[in-house]
């Protein structure tokens, strides 16, 4: 099945079992995300990719396209929405943007900045989270995960390693190492694993890379989310996580 | 000290003041003191009254994520922190940064020393200095100074603009920036910027000149009265580099006695522990550390720009030496122990900051791009410098995950506890004691901690400040008098 959707009043072609969400990046049309990543399987658990599709809301990058459909996605209700949604990521971890290495690299901040986020505005939960340096060159640090499950598909379908899931239920999802002893520094993942790379905030970092990369000269001190997202679709086989690596 | 004013014989018959927090001074302190019916003073204590550990809160962390994060602990000296913090993580990485990174990371610094010394000597103390310690209140802060002496004021801003550019440039932001890096620096100077700062420098060196000859002739025109105010003698002590020459970014540890005597010199840093102890007390969170050789009573000393001063035997740049020798011998030497001096060698220092920029704008090493060195890690390191308030200590070890297990830092106010509180006892003594208190002897206290640019929220390791207020209690424990000051001073009923 192909055809044609709108999307904005724009109309955006699409062919057979793509969703709305990799029509809307293949031209050039951007929906905000945080989960979605051209190169895995979709998630559809961030929900900042919410739009209207004939009336509804739905997950875009989880929805596929129908001939026809009416898609609407830029207006300031959504983007509020999204914004609110981005809040209430800060809130539910522990996200120090001054002292984490990850800033100017970091998705989750890039959103903020995108949608005009200027105040966390909900009630931090300040959770308390594991933070893992058992492995030799990879520091796991959950006060930062977003539970995108970026590294897990990354583990489990490119690296075959399953190195990574998720347990619990609701507010107490969290991210799980598959060991005996539920330490990274036990598993097979290496530094070369697509998983180490994938992560779209400061949680999966590279030990000793620190700030070696100045600010100013960071993926987001050069580019907004949305360029960035389109730039990532265009690639056809892209090499470098968005860890600004 | 003539009189013992640590702790009263019988403190519950006696009534309390309090002023809390100090005003103009960063963080959370509180002085009391004790009076009995006459007024007469009986105890003066200056304490610390919360304290956030800093220590705890970094365990766990990777190593690379601390000399960014410690900069959190101060809004005044942020990159005093971050290059201790720094120095430490080099011993962690093994690695002696390039000669490029050093003169970047000497030239962030000395832009500090510069915009942090201004910052203190125009903003927060010469109002008191220029209209006197018990002008009116309204009048004794930046806005009563830009209105009266628009030159003073003017060029104090100019140069702590210059100091914060130079930050800018070498940090990569204007505060909290991340140019310092485990074993050198992530950026260069670029030409463009180097360029900016050249066509500036003469002026600012000329407008620190001034600076110093402004203190120099407030203090010749109370003589008398800058020596004697808060006047005691004691030690010092500061890095000095190996020649003995003053360097605020590396050296040996050297303190001398209050007759002049050396005590230790030379001594490498990283064994610090082996000089220097830290006394609690119960009525302060801030330690009160002392040299071991000296004891707990006698091993109080002082810190900062009077130290250093006084503990180099030159300063390496032309008129900041010229500077300093005529205050060496000022009025036989007198001036070497006034609490007041500390101005007086603050601009000293300011004006070598400044010759120092000067001289190192002119190193093309600072474009270069030979900027880290790695090693072989270790799990021990102590990195030390000699921050705008003094001598700064921070000691960390990591385990084999590369973790922060313990941290140690000795601000400088906390190496002045001691001497803080000998200052306000001695004030106490010579303007309070027996007065009926007035806001403006109060102020008397204030002016003689204020000296030493003292940074509560480094002692504290809390962050952010806290309201101003001042109380007078009865002995019946009632409040008789209350006012509340903002950070800039201003008073409220
Ligand atoms: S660690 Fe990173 S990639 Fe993995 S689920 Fe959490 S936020 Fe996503
Ligand atoms: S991008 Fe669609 S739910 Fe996250």
């Amino acid at each position: 099945m192909s055809g044609t959707i709108t999307i904005d009043g724009k109309t955006v072609p699409f062919t057979g079992g793509q969703t709305i969400m990799d029509a809307a990046l293949e031209a050039g049309v951007y929906i905000p995300h945080l989960c979605h990543n051209p190169e895995f399987k979709p998630h559809g658990s961030c929900k900042l990719c919410v739009v209207e599709a004939n009336g509804r809301n739905v997950t875009s990058c989880t929805m596929p396209a129908s001939p026809d459909m009416v898609v609407i996605n830029d207006t300031p209700e959504l983007n509020e929405d999204r914004k609110a949604l981005v809040q209430m990521l800060f809130v539910e971890g522990n996200h120090i943007c001054p002292a984490c290495e990850a800033t100017g690299n970091c998705q989750l901040q890039a959103a903020g900045y995108y949608l005009h986020m200027q105040s966390p505005r909900f009630m931090h939960f300040y959770p308390p989270r594991r933070v893992d340096a058992s492995h030799p060159d990879i520091f796991l640090d959950l006060n930062r995960c977003i539970l995108c499950e970026l590294c897990v598909r990354a583990s489990r379908d490119i690296d075959k390693k399953n190195v990574f899931g998720i347990s619990g239920r609701g507010i107490d999802s969290h991210l799980v190492v598959n060991s005996e002893s539920g330490k990274l520094g036990d598993t097979n993942m290496t530094v070369t694993d697509k998983a180490a790379h994938v992560c779209p905030t400061g949680a999966i970092l590279i030990k000793r890379k620190g700030y070696t990369m100045p600010i100013g000269k960071r993926t987001f001190d050069q580019k907004t989310l949305r360029e960035f997202h389109l730039e990532q679709q265009k690639r056809v086989e892209p090499k470098d996580g968005p860890d600004g690596g | 000290m003539p009189r013992e004013l640590e702790t009263a014989v019988h403190p519950e018959k006696l009534k309390r003041v309090v002023i809390e927090p100090v005003t103009r001074v960063e963080g959370h302190g509180k002085v009391t003191i004790l009076l009995d019916e006459d007024n007469r003073v009986h105890q003066a204590r200056f304490h610390i009254v919360e304290f956030r550990g800093f220590e705890k809160f970094i365990q766990g962390r990777p190593y690379t994520e601390v000399p960014v994060l410690v900069q959190r602990l101060c809004g005044i000296c942020p990159v005093s922190h971050n290059l201790a913090a720094s120095k430490a993580m080099d011993v962690i990485v093994g690695a002696t940064p390039p000669p490029a990174a050093d003169k970047l990371r000497r030239l962030m610094h000395m832009g500090q020393m510069l915009q942090s010394h201004a910052l203190h000597f125009f903003h927060l103390s010469s109002p008191d200095l220029l209209f006197g310690f018990d002008a009116e209140v309204g009048k004794r802060n930046i806005a009563g100074l830009a209105m009266e002496f628009p030159d003073i004021a003017r060029q104090g801003v100019g140069l702590r603009k210059f100091g914060q550019e130079v930050i800018r440039m070498t940090s990569g932001k204007r505060v909290h920036g991340t140019g310092v890096i485990p074993g050198g620096m992530s950026k260069n100077l670029s030409c463009e910027d180097r360029d900016w700062l050249l066509a500036e420098i003469d002026q600012v060196v000329r407008w620190s000149q001034e600076a110093v000859n402004l203190i120099k002739r407030l203090y010749g025109d109370h003589k008398d009265f800058y020596n004697d105010f808060g006047y005691y003698r004691s030690s010092f002590m500061s890095l000095v580099r190996e020649d003995g020459a003053m360097d605020l970014y590396h050296g040996g540890l050297r303190a001398i006695d209050d007759k002049g005597q050396t005590i230790f010199d030379h001594v490498d840093y990283s064994h610090y522990g082996d000089y220097i102890h830290e006394e609690v007390k119960s009525w302060s969170y801030m330690k009160f550390p002392f040299i071991r050789s000296q004891g707990r009573e006698e091993g109080w000393y002082r810190v900062g720009p009077l130290a250093r001063v006084n503990n180099c035997d030159f300063i390496p740049t032309p008129l900041a030496e010229a500077e300093r020798k005529i205050f060496k011998e000022y009025d036989e030497g007198r001036a070497t122990h006034a609490t007041l001096s500390f101005h007086w060698a603050r601009m000293i220092e300011m004006l070598h900051s400044a010759e120092a920029i000067r001289e190192l704008l002119h190193d093309d090493d600072l474009l270069s791009n030979d900027l880290v060195n790695t090693g072989e890690r270790q799990l021990r390191g102590v990195g030390v410098i000699e921050a705008p308030r003094g001598t700064l200590i921070h000691h960390y070890r990591i385990n084999e995950d590369e973790q922060i297990v313990r941290a140690n830092l000795i601000v400088a106010t906390t190496h002045n506890n001691q001497a803080m509180n000998e200052a306000i006892r001695q004030v106490a003594l010579q303007y309070l004691d027996g007065q009926q208190l007035t806001e403006g002897l109060l102020n008397y206290i204030e002016v003689a901690i204020r000296a030493f640019d003292p940074c509560l929220s480094c002692a504290t390791h809390a962050l952010g400040k806290m309201p101003l207020e001042v109380e007078l209690i009865n002995a019946e424990g009632a409040r008789v008098q209350h006012l509340i000051k903002d950070s800039d001073g201003k008073h409220h009923a």
